[in-house]
């Protein structure tokens, strides 16, 4: 990758960034929480697209951005109010850019129509007085880079400041031009345009570009070095110029200086066809104060800024170019003091490869597994636990939890950006639909695995589009059920429990349990004479194939169901429930791990294999007495806790592992609770210990299979299977004929 | 005896940018993240030309202008200022904070180097 290509890099990631801030700094403005500095922030991320899009040409960028930093730099100076309408344009105008940003990336080409209408709608909010001020795309001012325009030759090079012959120059970039342009200049600089640090001889420098210079330097003006030390302005120069160049460029020499000087540029070059002479005289000072003000001292605190007149005085007195001799020194000891501070500044982050964290998380997650080998063959060893070596071991132990929970916590990030990206989908969903929509955010600094929240972003994507289009009621419902008609999406993150939980909840009308069972019925999903609990309705929106829209829309539909969702929930180690009351609304509520490295476990054994249960949902263990285990029909059981009845699970049979269920020997129950509250117990062998398991996926390494969520690798050496406890007990808690059972692959795995 | 460079920019991108236009000059190049650091950075060391960003948060570019132009030993650095517009009314504002010349963004290395060597010995 060349240099250019890295620093484009750079462009777009920093792009991310200003785009998120953009989106929060608008949504705050949104709710009324803006101050001042989130206005200006939202103008610089605008302003920042803009600066770094036009360095790479990307004029469908630039000028959108230019409209969009337009309108908000009328806010940001208060000649715009945001209404609410105006902060939907920008709201939009923030996905079109983040849209422009993202076909810039990848290069692909950008029809004006995604973003000449919005940027329309913007200019249609800039204030009548702005509008002829307000620079137009057509007259947008960016230049673009071009390397013919002009160059400086021998930069470096030394340089007499009294009189600079230039005759065998040869210029590099000069148009051939017969015609010889002779100007004559006078140039007298006051204070102030030595207080902004510019120095005449430099800009006479630049003739030599521009043709054979001729520059006398008056010091007639210089007061006596013997009467007084004088901080002023007292040197003025004639130059004769013959240049081929027109007298713009000329001028253009003077740019820096214009307004901190006396400059007339008079054009004196012979016409040698009509004979008469064509005077052109330019006088681009636009100050309005005398220049005998250049004479009145400044006082001596103004001393150091003076300095350079003085310097080039003296220069000019003697023929020495004593200024270049002092410039050469400050180089020296500008170098001497800038060694120790010439590397980049010190920041309090770093950006590292992801690839680079990972592969540390995996050595961590080896070193776990290490860690766990060598603790047990020095058990096996005979070692006491109170002998050094084993407390040495527990040492370790400690450490290396801790070196992984500092690994672990690399990767998480917030999950902010994410839920900025709802709020786009809200307004999208909601301008399709006609409806008024809010979305209301909460726990956006929750951090989760970086891997956890890219997998949710489409999850999350269909569960918001579906609360808009499917969840809240058209206006005209909202108002006669009596409802504000702005309907309400609320999206959570929070910790709970060792895990994260994300909720999507709307205000809208709820499930409409009739529908969804007829729906379930007629689809062929449930038996016709089912009767099934309002939990269960429910749950069946996660039946494959399954649409409560009478049409599919194009937003809710394309082609992805809730049974998607749940799996690709599933597939992070998460859960997915709903609930829901009608005429209030529905939540959906996702729980998903912290992480996808390590897990807490309990390891069980079951028809003699060894598995993990994950320590999340255990409520509690116990050994049920034969008298509270009731039968239920042939094939099932409950148990008695505390005068509830729970459904038992044998692990084993529900694995495939055993081919019939049973209860008569001695055995373990694990009472665990699903995300829907429903508890069940499973029934091992025994509990061998309970630990940290280094999480090793079975779909990459095997495939998927149903009931079991991952792998790990013991102490011992073994392979052990982490057991999906919501999808092990919802093959018996709900009546639809999923059977765990009826796969053979975990039990064939492990034999 | 190259010159060196202080840049001020908040943004990663410009700041790679102008270190690769101007190190392949062959200018020693000091690089800020924002106002303030420019400003902390500043204390110690002594670049023959400050180039400064406007829009930057913690502190912008006038800011820094004004901080430069009031610190005795440093006031006589140029400083150029870094504009996405040729805009008259801005240049007249960095102007009148004290600004010695400025560059228009996006810039062309070539004419960088110029403006740098047009402030500078």
């Amino acid at each position: 990758m060349d240099a250019m290509a890295a620093i484009r890099k750079t462009f777009f990631e920093e792009c991310e960034e200003q785009l998120a801030e953009l989106e929060s700094g608008l949504m705050a403005m949104n709710e009324g929480t803006a101050d001042r500095e989130t206005v200006n922030a939202v103008f610089r991320a605008v302003h920042s697209i803009k600066g770094g899009a036009g360095a790479f040409k990307l004029t469908d960028l630039v000028a959108f951005a230019h409209t969009f930093e337009t309108t908000l730099d009328y806010i940001r100076s208060d000649r715009l109010v945001a209404t609410p309408d105006a902060m939907h344009v920008m709201l939009r105008a923030a996905d079109v850019l983040a849209d422009l940003v993202r076909l810039s990336r990848t290069g692909e080409p950008i029809s004006a129509s995604i973003w000449k209408q919005l940027a329309q709608d913007l200019e249609v909010l800039n204030p009548i007085e702005g509008a002829s001020n307000a620079p137009s795309n057509a007259a947008l001012a960016i230049s673009v880079a071009s390397s013919d325009d002009y160059q400086l030759n021998g930069g470096n090079e030394d340089f007499a400041p009294a009189m600079i012959d230039i005759g065998d120059f040869e210029m590099s970039d000069g148009i051939p031009d017969p015609v010889q342009n002779v100007f004559n200049i006078s140039f007298r600089a006051t204070p102030a345009l030595y207080e902004k640090a510019n120095e005449p001889a430099f800009l006479f420098r630049e003739f030599r570009r521009l043709g054979t210079a001729e520059i006398n330097c008056r010091i007639d003006e210089l007061p006596d070095f013997t009467s007084h030390i004088n901080f002023g302005s007292h040197l003025h120069w004639d130059i004769h110029l013959t240049t081929e160049h027109p007298i713009a460029d000329v001028r253009d020499v003077f740019d820096f200086v214009d307004g901190d000087c006396e400059l007339d540029i008079v054009d004196v070059t012979p016409v040698s066809p009509a004979d008469d002479e064509v005077v052109v005289t330019s006088d681009i000072d636009t100050r309005d104060e005398p220049v005998t003000k250049a004479e009145t001292p400044s006082g001596a605190t103004d001393a150091l800024s003076e300095a350079p007149a003085v310097m080039a005085g003296v220069a000019l007195a003697t023929g020495l170019p004593v200024g270049l001799q002092d410039h050469k020194d400050k180089h020296e000891s500008a170098r001497e003091v800038a060694g120790g501070t010439t590397g980049a500044p010190s920041s309090s982050t770093i950006r590292v490869e992801l690839e680079r964290v990972d592969r540390l998380i995996n050595l961590v997650g080896e070193l776990v597994i290490n860690q766990a080998m060598l603790a047990q063959r020095m058990i096996g060893a005979g070692f006491p636990s109170s002998s050094p070596v084993m407390l040495g071991v527990d040492e370790l132990e400690q450490l290396t939890r801790e070196i992984q929970e500092s690994v672990m916590a690399i990767r998480a990030q917030p999950v902010k950006p994410l839920f900025q990206r709802m709020s786009r989908i809200v307004r999208e969903v909601s301008d399709a639909t006609g409806k008024t929509v809010r979305l209301k955010v909460d726990g956006e600094a929750t951090e989760i695995d970086k891997t956890v929240i890219e997998r949710l972003a489409d999850p999350l994507t269909h569960m918001i589009r579906n609360a808009v289009d499917h969840g809240i009621e058209s206006a005209e419902k909202r108002a006669t059920a009596g409802k504000p008609v702005e309907g309400t999406v609320r999206l959570s993150a929070a910790h709970r429990s060792g895990r994260v939980v994300i909720e999507i909840s709307d205000d809208g009308a709820g499930l409409n349990r009739q529908r969804i069972l007829e729906k379930a019925k007629s689809k062929g999903l449930v038996p016709p004479d089912a009767i099934l609990t309002e939990s269960e309705i429910d749950n069946l929106l996660f039946l494959p194939g399954f649409s409560t829209a009478e049409t599919i829309s194009n937003i809710s539909g394309r082609g992805v169901g809730m049974d998607v969702v749940r799996r690709s929930i599933q597939a992070l180690g998460g859960r997915i429930s709903i609930s829901s009351t009608p005429g209030k609304g529905s939540v959906f509520s996702m729980s998903l791990p912290l992480t996808l490295a390590i897990l807490d476990g309990m390891i069980v054994s079951a028809a003699e294999q060894t598995l993990v249960v994950p320590l999340t949902s255990i409520v509690e263990t116990f050994k049920p007495p034969r008298e509270t285990v009731h039968s239920l029909g042939p094939n099932a059981s409950v148990v008695k806790i505390r005068d509830t009845f729970v459904p038992i699970v044998d692990v084993g049979h529900r694995l495939g592992f055993t081919t019939t269920p049973r209860i008569d020997r001695e055995s373990v129950a694990i009472l665990i609770e699903t995300e829907c509250g429903n508890r069940h117990a499973l029934l091992v062998d025994g509990i061998q210990d309970q630990r940290q398991v280094v999480i090793k996926s079975l779909e990459t390494n095997y495939g998927a299979i149903e009931g079991i969520a991952a792998a790990t690798i013991l102490g011992d050496g073994r392979v052990a299977l982490i057991l999906d406890v919501e999808a092990a007990v919802c093959a018996t808690g709900s009546k639809l004929g999923h059977s765990v059972s009826a796969n053979p692959s975990a039990g064939a795995l492990l034999q | 005896m190259s010159k060196i460079i202080l840049t001020i920019d908040d943004s990663r991108s410009m700041r790679d940018m102008l270190r690769l236009a101007l190190s392949e000059t062959g200018f020693e190049v000091v690089q800020a993240i924002d106002g303030v650091d420019g400003i902390e950075i500043l204390k110690g060391c002594n670049p023959d030309v400050i180039v400064t960003d406007i829009n930057m948060p913690r502190m912008d570019g006038f800011g820094v202008i004004e901080a430069i132009r009031k610190d005795p030993l440093k006031r006589t650095i140029p400083i150029l200022v870094l504009t996405t517009e040729s805009d008259a009314a801005k240049k007249l504002r960095a102007k009148e904070a004290g600004a010695t010349g400025w560059i228009i963004k996006p810039f062309d290395p070539v004419k960088l180097v110029a403006a740098i060597n047009r402030v500078t010995a």
